[in-house]
């Protein structure tokens, strides 16, 4: 494999450096214009931070395929920064045995552009009844360590007890979906004045703060592991602030999505913007920024979740729920927190990629950009401004609320592990 | 005057509902006449276009059209391609090949008609004929051009008059299109039903709410019964038809506390003893009926509104009659 | 763009309403049949004058109503959508009587094409006559005037506009040269 220089970076946006690369490691960093190699990716005035870690995509192979496959999803993946992917269970067949993980880890092998880690459903089916077989897909090739029912809750308090210890036989994780079903029926957008007005049944914050709570509760019993996917209210801060101020060992994710959009573009009644949980008030926002900020939620995760054209051209109420994400995250998280300078780009590349590689027990992932470490990382260029549009979206589908929107800069270039996936903003 | 669709209440300014109004009050004249038929809109076409059943808004909006010599088509959801799944979408661009004018759309799902006027399917315009839990416009419109009848001799606005709207306010488009209507001409509405049957954030709308009807009635104008269905008690909404009948129903009794001129509305179709009683559904002071002939009119109002002038990619020519 | 040529004034206006009053009685053979009927806007307001005339001279009443005829405009398309005005029929109603149809100008002949449509839904006069206060040529439909103000040759460059202080300033006929 040839050797790499990323030449003349702002390392987390900091000092200025060469990195070498050779094989798939670091194996230099040194003054800008020192470093020797093969290839050459410039970088200078750019910012260089680790491979991106999402906790939470769904790449629909196996079953729907139309809307994406692990092969359109890891470029779009690449193309947004990502090194590495979490891919939901809930496929078709879902991802609860072995058998499926290992397929789903193997195609991701095969694409070749990012670390594909499969997520073990909790329960066969996701059904809610019957625990799936967690040790044998954690024992599997694809060294399953994130399990969860997403896009369903475990609602069962007793199954979410079960589930929760019995990861802890391999350090294991319980990601859910805190969503009380009962208090959710043919919920449609965040309840609240506008879903009054709007005759669009509500979906209350206390659906997802009641579980969080109860699933705190629950992990600090049982001294087990707990991961709250996409946070959305402020109301669900408050419990997690509360539960980590408590010891628990509790993490949790906010989507891209819940932390730039509000419920009021529900009022054009346009299915893009249905996504589960829903889009809340500007209090939400602006908590769930906070708590990104401050730690309390550990990780940012897209939820990326593609569907078909039919399923978003229609009424609201037939459309499905979820929007795109790997391709416009760090857009909008450089928009949402470093312009606004709530974070710098240290903390975006903890909150981005080494606090969920942590999460997901990830070895080779966001690790720092030394010398010795696995070369997954990426080049930010603040000076070119992105304008997302449907035909520059590598994903198989376009449901992105962000079409049309422009963001501070762009991905440039993206190594994964020492080979470049992304250069000068294409598939190399 | 009032635009290119009819979507919602929430839309219209006092101006615009008002000169729905005056429209309608014009062609009530005609409605009265023997020969009940307008050429106005002669050659267009209106596709009335119902995924849900409603019989009565559908032959409203039927009568309303074929009064002005449009073409009407019906398209029914029951037995036709839309049960066998085709979508929304293929539905509009098959009415959209047919060169409808004018869709009127009844959807169980909210702020479909928005989707068809939005989405670049269709060209013609689209009339809200009621979408799931959020708007009936022009059932709205037709309950304040009664109400100005009634109570304001027919004309102006509902400045002042007092207007009590009793029942399943979350699940009524009724009621929501009335409260945003009625408050744009000037009415004070207060909305009385359990806390259960009341959607979350009804505080920041622009009425009164209480949950006793007791209290409202003897500064009432006008009463509005909204219908409510006995599935409810499923949705534990409320714990019988009997508890509910007995706390919000209107009955004889609860009539002769409203001031004696006060009128009782009911978009229909009734569940005598439920909500209203037989007696005071078949008493002088239901306008009921009434609300039945005002709604074809309204509809026809909507239609010679929305239909009766150049399309929007005709240019404006000035008339040279008269000049 | 030329100021506006006064062609009538109060005065002439004043007089030919009164000259229309006294040839509507005398075609008319007595006012024991007539219904006024005019045209919003200004058509009213001169049918109004006409019938106060007529009142005048005859010491007695004529039934007066008027008559929105734009359900029935055949150039509907061609504009923006109108607002509806007053239609009102006397009491006694128009069968078997004799309908004067009032407008303030005559021009292309398409609103009386439209009026006559209406008359023709709401009943079935003996028969119909048109009173206008300028009939300035043009006709693109074979429609007379009974009774005419004035006679006003024009071109079609130009506009002509009659004024009532019901709605205007003053009473007057103008013509004005559109711009090109």
């Amino acid at each position: 494999m040839a050797s790499v220089v990323v030449r003349s970076g702002r390392l987390y946006g900091d000092d200025v450096r060469d990195l070498v690369i050779d094989g798939d490691r670091i194996v230099d960093v040194c003054k800008p214009g020192t470093g020797a190699g093969d290839v050459v990716v410039e970088a200078d005035g750019c910012i260089v931070l680790p491979g991106l870690v999402d906790l939470h995509t769904h790449l629909r192979e196996p079953g729907r395929e139309h809307a994406e496959t692990i092969e359109s999803g890891s470029r779009a993946a690449a193309k947004g920064g990502y090194t590495c992917v979490h891919a939901m269970a809930n496929t078709s067949p879902v991802a609860d045995t072995a058998g499926v993980v290992e397929q789903v880890w193997r195609r991701g092998v095969e694409a070749g552009l990012v670390d594909v880690r499969p997520v073990g459903a909790v329960t066969t089916g996701l059904r809610g009844e019957q625990l799936a077989e967690l040790g044998a897909m954690a024992h599997s090739a694809a060294h399953v360590r994130v399990f969860s029912d997403d896009g369903l809750c475990v609602h069962d308090p007793l199954m979410m007890r079960r589930a929760l210890e019995y990861v802890k036989a391999f350090d294991g994780v319980i990601a859910q979906h805190a969503q009380d079903p009962r208090l959710t029926e043919g919920a449609q957008m965040n309840e609240g004045e506008l879903s009054g007005r709007l005759g669009l049944a509500g979906w209350p914050a206390v659906a997802e703060e009641s579980i969080i709570a109860r699933d705190v509760l629950l992990t600090e019993h049982v001294k087990s592991r707990l991961h709250v996917c996409h946070v959305s209210t402020a109301g669900s801060v408050d419990v997690i602030r509360w539960a980590k101020g408590r010891g628990i060992n509790v993490t949790a994710e906010a989507t891209p999505h819940h932390l730039l959009l509000t419920e009021e573009l529900v009022e054009t009644f346009d299915p893009l913007y249905k996504v589960n949980p829903p889009l809340r008030r500007s209090e939400d926002v602006l908590a769930l920024r906070a708590a990104v900020a401050d730690g309390t939620i550990d990780i940012i995760a897209t939820d990326h979740a593609p569907h078909p054209r039919e399923d978003k051209d229609c009424e609201w109420a037939a459309a499905a729920m979820g929007m795109l994400g790997l391709e416009t995250a760090l857009g909008v998280i450089a928009e949402v927190f470093v312009k606004t300078e709530l974070m710098d780009w240290y903390q975006v590349a903890d909150r981005m990629s080494v606090a969920p590689a942590r999460i997901g027990a990830v070895a080779d992932q966001g690790q720092p950009l030394a010398v010795g470490s696995v070369a997954n990382l990426l080049v930010w260029d603040p000076r070119t401004p992105t304008e997302f549009n449907a035909g520059s979206l590598s994903s198989r589908s376009s449901n992105s609320p962000y079409l049309g929107m422009r963001f501070p800069g762009s991905v440039r270039h993206v190594l994964f592990r020492g080979r470049l996936t992304v250069r000068e903003a294409q598939m190399a | 005057m009032i635009g290119k669709h009819l979507l919602s209440t929430y839309d219209l300014s006092r101006d615009q509902a008002l000169s729905i109004l005056d429209t309608t009050a014009e062609l009530a004249a005609v409605s009265e006449r023997s020969v009940k038929k307008l050429p106005t809109l002669r050659g267009r076409t209106v596709v009335n276009l119902f995924f849900e059943d409603s019989t009565r808004t559908r032959l409203s909006f039927e009568l309303a059209a074929k009064r002005l010599s449009a073409d009407v088509i019906t398209f029914s959801a029951k037995g036709s391609s839309v049960s066998k799944g085709e979508s929304l979408k293929d539905t509009a661009l098959t009415l959209e090949a047919m060169g409808a004018d004018a869709v009127i759309i009844r959807h169980g799902a909210s702020g479909a008609p928005y989707r068809l006027a939005n989405a670049g399917w269709i060209g013609g315009s689209v009339i809200n004929a009621g979408d799931g839990t959020h708007e009936h416009p022009t059932q709205a419109l037709l309950d304040a051009f009664t109400l100005r009848r009634h109570l304001r001799g027919g004309v102006g606005d509902l400045s002042g008059a007092r207007v009590v709207i009793v029942g399943d306010v979350l699940h009524s488009r009724v009621a929501r299109s009335n409260v945003r209507l009625l408050h744009t001409l000037g009415a004070h509405v207060t909305l009385v039903a359990p806390p259960t049957l009341l959607p979350v954030g009804v505080e920041s709308w622009p009425c009164t709410v209480s949950y006793h009807i007791d209290e409202a009635l003897p500064s009432a104008d006008a009463i509005m019964m909204l219908r409510v269905q006995a599935e409810r008690m499923a949705g534990s909404y409320f714990p019988s038809a009997l508890e509910y009948s007995r706390l919000y129903g209107l009955d004889a009794r609860r009539m002769r506390a409203l001031p004696p001129d006060a009128v009782v509305l009911h978009p229909g179709p009734m569940n005598r003893g439920m909500e209203i009683s037989a007696e005071v559904a078949d008493s002088p002071r239901a306008v009921i009926v009434e609300q039945v002939t005002n709604g074809v009119n309204v509809r026809m109002a909507v239609l010679y509104l929305l239909l009766g002038g150049a399309n929007s990619e005709t240019p404006d020519r000035a008339d040279k009659e008269g000049v | 763009m030329p100021p506006a040529r006064v062609v009538l004034d109060e005065a002439d206006i004043s007089r030919a309403v009164r000259r229309m009053a006294h040839e509507i009685i005398e075609k008319s053979r007595g006012i024991d049949q007539l219904v006024l009927l005019g045209i919003p806007t200004r058509g009213v307001h001169l049918a109004q004058r006409i019938a106060s005339a007529i009142a005048d001279i005859e010491d007695s009443s004529v039934p007066f109503g008027t008559l929105d005829v734009t359900l029935y405009r055949d150039d509907l398309r061609m504009r923006q959508v109108r607002a509806l005005e007053p239609t009102s029929i006397p009491s006694e109603g128009i069968d078997h009587r004799t309908v004067i149809l009032v407008d303030d100008v005559l021009y292309s002949g398409r609103t009386i094409r439209a009026a006559l449509d209406a008359l023709n839904d709401i009943g079935r006069p003996a028969a119909v006559r048109l009173a206008v206060m300028v009939d300035r040529g043009h006709r693109e439909l074979p429609i007379r005037p009974d009774f005419v103000g004035k006679n006003l040759p024009t071109s079609q460059a130009e506009v002509v506009r009659v004024h009532f202080t019901e709605s205007d300033e003053s009473d007057e006929v103008l013509i004005e040269q559109v711009a090109p």
